[in-house]
């Protein structure tokens, strides 16, 4: 299958950035250096080609019901104009795909409906077409009224994070940026652009996320001069930050976990109705055999997917599902699944690292000050 | 884009590189691969004293994005190995034929050095 293309591949090809297949798009993976972009987004600012994350709206009289159903955080929530976190789960409470929900605000031509709430959700890579299906199929099985459309390729989307993300967007932006709070978004004009500017990210900095309208992304792209960064950075930064990274971290198949599991528990409201809720209930009632922790190497050494962890009798008792050396703390750093009797900070354990265990300690996230 | 190719070293298809200074084979890795590596954050060498046979890994080497096999382009034993770079890989960035060197081996047979690659062999497959 031909690889999916962010809308300014040929721009980051003069750039001189590497590429990389990441969720079947052909994404930036470096511009400069890993290290040169992460530094920069920690130090002062950095802007992401994320053209490959998804977008769908959900909007008509309905779409709240049918959101209420297939996320596990209470989209009821929401004011216009507000995000939030969720999982996606089956009947059995396993992590499909997480994504950040937001209620859209109505003035906009692109998802304009006079009747209900309208609301934009962002999956993962390569999900967009998975999530399409669910939303639609459920709205069908249940006779629903909503209008559910897959906007991926209708949109391209950019992170600007770091520090210094907020003069930079508010001297970009006609409109009032500055004030959104954290998980707030609005529309706002980015150099002339009606673009869905938020302030999400996921780099464990301060910064905004801006859905843009596809054949104007060169436009938007160009009002940022700060660090192009790539999907390495991408991946240094999220892990100091302590998330989690679909397909990797969780996977359904290769590693099926429930939130609990995961350690995002906060973003499941068993007051509400959705798929996999009952499941839930249960797990949340028995609690867990195994929970998500950070670790970090204090031997020479880099933790990678797959690594082996084991305790201090050399049994394996679990996996590390990403790790690398973290660029801010010039220091081994990983994620990984232990069983709950090894998950306080400051216990030992292991990583095999290619055949040898190295010695390593259990640490709260994040891994840096955020 | 071009590297940085040195005439006077002998070039290992894997990208090691060989200076050969009477029989003593300081060795490393060339500007081509440490660009593609990126960032250079571990490495990891034989001991001195340690044998190492031709063609057979004698240590890895780890950027933030990938792991990758040194490979040695002579038999022989270790007689040095670049400590500087377990405190400071990064030098096989900054300078990958000077400080960035990884070990030297006493060759036992230095006619195999004749099975490396010259610069413009190693310069035609990296371009």
């Amino acid at each position: 299958m031909p690889l999916r293309t962010p809308p300014l591949r040929g721009a980051h090809d003069d750039r001189g950035a590497s590429f990389t297949d990441f969720g079947g798009w052909e994404m930036p993976v470096e511009f400069d250096s890993i290290k040169t972009e992460h530094v920069a987004v920690r130090e002062s600012a950095g802007i992401f080609d994320v053209s490959h994350m998804g977008e769908i709206t959900v909007s008509g009289p309905d779409a709240t019901a049918l959101m209420q159903r297939l996320v596990t955080n209470d989209v009821t929530a929401l004011d216009v104009g507000d995000s939030q976190y969720a999982m996606i789960t089956d009947e059995d409470g396993v992590v499909l795909d997480d994504t950040v929900v937001y209620r859209l605000a109505d003035e906009s031509d692109a998802t304009a409906e006079d009747d209900g709430e309208s609301y934009l959700f962002v999956p993962n890579a390569g999900h967009d077409e998975e999530a399409y299906d669910r939303w639609t199929g459920y709205r069908d099985e249940r006779g629903l009224d909503a209008t559910v459309e897959n906007r991926t390729e209708e949109y391209g989307m950019f992170a600007v994070q770091g520090p210094e993300a907020e003069s930079l967007v508010t001297a970009a932006a006609s409109d009032e940026v500055a004030d959104l709070s954290r998980f707030e978004a609005r529309w706002a004009a980015v150099d002339g652009v009606d673009c869905w500017v938020a302030r999400t990210g996921y780099t464990g900095e301060d910064g905004f996320e801006l859905i843009v309208p596809w054949d104007e992304t060169e436009t938007v792209w160009a009002a940022f001069d700060c660090q192009p960064c790539g999907l390495g950075a991408r991946d240094t930064l999220r892990i100091e930050a302590g998330f989690l990274l679909s397909g990797q971290d969780f996977d359904p198949e290769e590693n099926p976990r429930n939130p609990y599991e995961a350690g995002v528990g906060f973003t499941v409201k068993l007051d509400t109705e959705f798929v996999g809720r009952d499941a839930l209930a249960r797990a949340k009632e028995d609690g867990v055999d195994e929970t998500f922790v950070g670790f970090r190497l204090t031997e020479r050494g880099v933790p990678r997917h797959g690594y082996d962890i084991t305790n201090a009798d050399g049994d394996r008792i679990g996996t590390v599902t990403s790790g690398t050396m973290s660029p801010t703390l010039d220091e081994p750093i990983g994620l990984g699944y232990v069983p709950v009797e090894y998950d306080d900070p400051g216990t030992d354990v292991n990583v095999v690292v290619r055949d040898r265990p190295k010695r390593a300690e259990i640490t709260t996230t994040p891994f840096i000050d955020q | 884009m071009s590297f940085d190719v040195p005439d006077d070293l002998g070039y290992m298809e894997s990208h090691e590189w060989a200076r050969n200074d009477d029989g003593t084979v300081r060795v490393g890795i060339t500007d081509f691969a440490q660009d593609e590596l990126g960032d250079v954050v571990f490495v990891e060498l034989p001991d001195v004293g340690d044998d190492v046979a031709k063609d057979d890994e004698f240590g890895v080497i780890e950027s933030i994005k990938a792991v990758s096999d040194l490979y040695a382009p002579v038999s022989g034993e270790v007689t040095a190995v670049n400590e500087q770079l377990f405190d400071a890989p990064e030098l096989v960035n900054e300078d990958p034929f000077g400080e960035g060197w990884m070990m030297e081996i006493e060759a036992s047979d230095p006619g195999e050095l004749d099975d490396l690659m010259s610069a413009d062999q190693y310069r035609k497959q990296v371009e």
